[in-house]
């Protein structure tokens, strides 16, 4: 069963940022906020709470189809998986994202996607995030 | 390491404008980050016997080699001269300081001189912008400034923004710089050597990345500190009540300094004390970037300030030392009135510590009649009676209303000297006293501390250690040193101090390990060791002598829990530290 990662209780964030250090030490083998796939920062001043920004997994994917060279192909169950030798940095895919969720790598000048493999959901403190199987909110 | 840009210094010039980066990497090799370089950086930028309010004197900011990479290593290190101890200024901040300076590609920042018109300094990466700040000045709060500058700089979201308010402005030597709202550069007066640049503010965006020499091993060790800091009991004290949880423990003991140390036991302690506030007013809990532990706790506060159910709600960071100095010290026993003068002393900038115990010396000179009507500009404090007039008293000191308020907002050794009271004028090495009458360490603790406060050496920590089964002397005043020098490492790196259960010396060799880092345990003592005597030469050098301190009587009048201190036993215990550190000759006797 395809899994995906998801904000289930926004409210509970502490902007601590170690799923985002998570992300950037497992993708980029490096510590970073900006190569990360997921995106926490705060509302206009941290009273105001955090904004947590994940790849919704969509089924039929609006970057994907934003995608001129089909670097960019809709992932069995949701999401997308990127081809990087297909990509033209066009950044095309940046704009269909209606929630931003993909970033911007400027250093490689190529799109930042979510594998949706939930490590950065360990580093949660709150669960905030989790990693849960596609379906299942359905189910409920 | 793989990763040089630590090494890099940003260095600002405020007087011609102008800024370069250097690299450093003399110091960070020798002196790993941090404390051990903001220390170096200050001895060559502030020449002897500068004046600490005029351009000379520089500003340091330094971050560390686990900045970014690990867990809790949160904090920022400042060090300048400061205005009110007239020696070594240094205040360590959260918040997101630490990240941002390091993923910005800088191990340190400084600044130097001093603009004609206010200013703000604006850094994305390597754009360095000095900016006009004279919109902002004089502005009411604090807060209000991090909202303007929250719209007109970039990095939304994930950037540091530090600024002073207007006791800043107005030189109070005790002035704090503000950390995204709710962190601050307290203690020492930082606050007015941006003052007195013209500085208002200084917004850091990082967005760089920091390259990892052993990504395996440092994954190991990352998850090991990762779960030691969550999963088990650590740092659980952080997370669940914070800071505040002091208070109760330390009433019942007796050392929670009360209506100026006339007492150690607040009667009403169990209305401002972490559980309450907890209960009744906690909104939510929120964390420096990379802690997962979140100790930052704010309170929420409705407040009804017409008929009609007109409310604001304000949001207030609160700790264990603004509740001791804001609340005990001046007798507020409300939780309400505790947390509106908390929140007027951080939107005035000044600092929490240093006005509560400058406050609390002015209501005893007032009830002693050293001072009157026309000092305080007719406000009649009376220990916690009414907290208006503390308020109102706050806001004096930060615009310097009279010549009384402008004395007192000089320090309250400042006003002592002038208008009496020194008895009871509660300084260590000029610096107001932390809310800890614990006993013989505390005291030493902070009259020896490179920066006079609880965290250099955590006397206070010592003293209740040992109440049951108590040791020499000389052995209090070894593990004082020991403590200090092991402190220097771990805010060298940087790591929050909270977390030094999980940065055991061990420990920090091992995370250094995949960094390119190899040492030992005797090499970092050894480095800990030379920073606290660099820190203690540069006392030395700017006229800080631990023999002629002047220490108040009322620290040997109100007895703590290991009874009534004695002045010859504290100073024969300075004498050993000075002894047993090797600083005897930095000083003479």
């Amino acid at each position: 069963m395809p899994y995906r990662l998801a904000v289930v209780d926004i409210e509970k964030c502490i902007g601590c940022y170690n799923c985002m250090f998570a992300c950037s030490r497992l993708r980029f083998k490096e510590a970073s906020l900006a190569k990360s796939a997921i995106q926490v920062r705060s509302a206009g001043g941290i009273e105001r709470g955090f904004v947590v920004v994940v790849c919704r997994a969509c089924i039929d994917p609006p970057c994907a189809k934003s995608c001129p060279t089909g670097a960019l192909q809709p992932r069995p169950g949701g999401g997308v998986v990127f081809d990087e030798s297909k990509c033209q940095s066009c950044r095309n895919c940046v704009e269909a994202c209606i929630i931003r969720a993909i970033v911007w790598d400027e250093e490689r000048n190529k799109p930042i996607t979510c594998l949706h493999c939930g490590y950065c959901a360990k580093f949660c403190p709150h669960e905030v995030i989790t990693l849960e199987p596609i379906g299942r909110e359905l189910v409920v | 390491m793989k990763d040089t840009s630590l090494y890099n210094v940003l260095y600002i010039d405020l007087t011609e404008g102008k800024y370069e980066v250097q690299e450093r990497r003399d110091l960070f090799e020798k002196y790993i980050g941090g404390a051990g370089v903001a220390i170096k950086l200050l001895e060559e930028e502030c020449p002897k016997g500068a004046d600490p309010l005029s351009p000379d004197n520089p500003i340091v900011f330094a971050v560390g080699p686990f900045t970014a990479l690990y867990p809790l290593a949160s904090k920022t290190v400042a060090m300048f001269k400061s205005p009110l101890t007239g020696n070594l200024g240094e205040s360590h901040a959260g918040g997101r300081s630490a990240v941002a300076i390091r993923l910005a590609g800088y191990g340190a920042i400084v600044i130097k001189g001093a603009s004609e018109k206010p200013v703000y300094i604006s850094i994305v990466n390597d754009q360095v912008k000095i900016r006009d700040a004279t919109t902002l000045w004089g502005m009411r709060s604090s807060y209000a400034v991090g909202r303007v500058l929250r719209e007109v700089e970039p990095g939304a979201g994930r950037r540091t923004i530090m600024r002073i308010g207007i006791a800043g402005e107005n030189l109070v030597r005790y002035a704090s710089v503000v950390v995204e709202s709710y962190r601050h550069f307290g203690r020492l007066g930082l606050g007015a050597v941006f003052g007195s640049k013209k500085l208002k503010a200084m917004v850091v965006v990082g967005t760089r990345s920091v390259e990892i020499e052993d990504l395996k091993g440092y994954m190991e060790v990352y998850e090991e500190i990762y779960r030691e800091v969550t999963g088990t009991e650590v740092m659980s004290k952080y997370h669940v009540l914070g800071t505040a949880e002091n208070v109760l423990p330390l009433n019942a003991l007796g050392a929670l300094p009360t209506r100026n140390l006339q007492q150690t036991r607040f009667e009403q302690a169990e209305n401002i004390s972490g559980e309450i506030l907890a209960e009744k007013f906690l909104a939510k809990k929120i964390a420096c970037t990379h802690c997962p532990i979140g100790c930052i706790h704010l309170a929420a506060l409705r407040i009804a300030f017409a008929p009609g159910h007109e409310y604001e709600t304000l949001i207030i960071p609160y700790d264990y030392e603004p509740i001791y100095a804001l609340g005990s010290m001046l007798g507020i026993g409300s939780p309400e009135a505790l947390l509106r003068l908390i929140e007027k002393v951080d939107g005035l900038g000044l600092d929490a510590m240093s006005t509560g115990v400058a406050m609390a010396w002015a209501t005893e000179a007032y009830r002693r009649g050293l001072i009157g009507d026309e000092e305080t500009m007719g406000l009649r404090p009376n220990w916690g009676e009414d907290v208006e007039v503390y308020i109102r008293m706050a806001e004096r000191i930060a615009r310097r209303a009279n010549e009384f308020y402008s004395t007192l907002a000089d320090g309250v050794e400042a006003a002592a000297s002038k208008y009496g009271g020194l008895d009871f004028a509660l300084t260590c090495g000029g610096n107001e006293m932390p809310g800890y009458h614990t006993g013989p360490a505390a005291l030493v603790g902070f009259l020896v501390g490179a920066r006079h406060s609880h965290l250099d050496n955590a006397g206070y920590s010592l003293d209740q250690k040992v109440l049951r089964s108590p040791i020499s002397d000389e052995e209090m005043v070894d593990r004082l040193i020991e403590e200090e020098r092991l402190r220097n490492v771990l805010t060298s790196l940087v790591v929050c101090l909270f977390s030094r259960g999980a940065y055991k010396v061990e420990r920090v060799i091992k995370a250094l390990e995949p960094l390119g880092v190899h040492t030992t345990k005797e090499e970092l003592l050894k480095i800990g060791a030379e920073i606290q005597r660099a820190k203690m030469e540069f006392k030395a050098r700017e006229g800080y002598n631990p023999y002629k301190l002047r220490i108040a009587k009322r620290f040997f009048e109100t007895p703590t829990p290991h009874g009534k201190l004695s002045e010859d036993r504290v100073r024969r215990m300075i004498e050993l530290y000075v002894e047993k550190a090797g600083f005897k000759d930095l000083f003479k006797p």
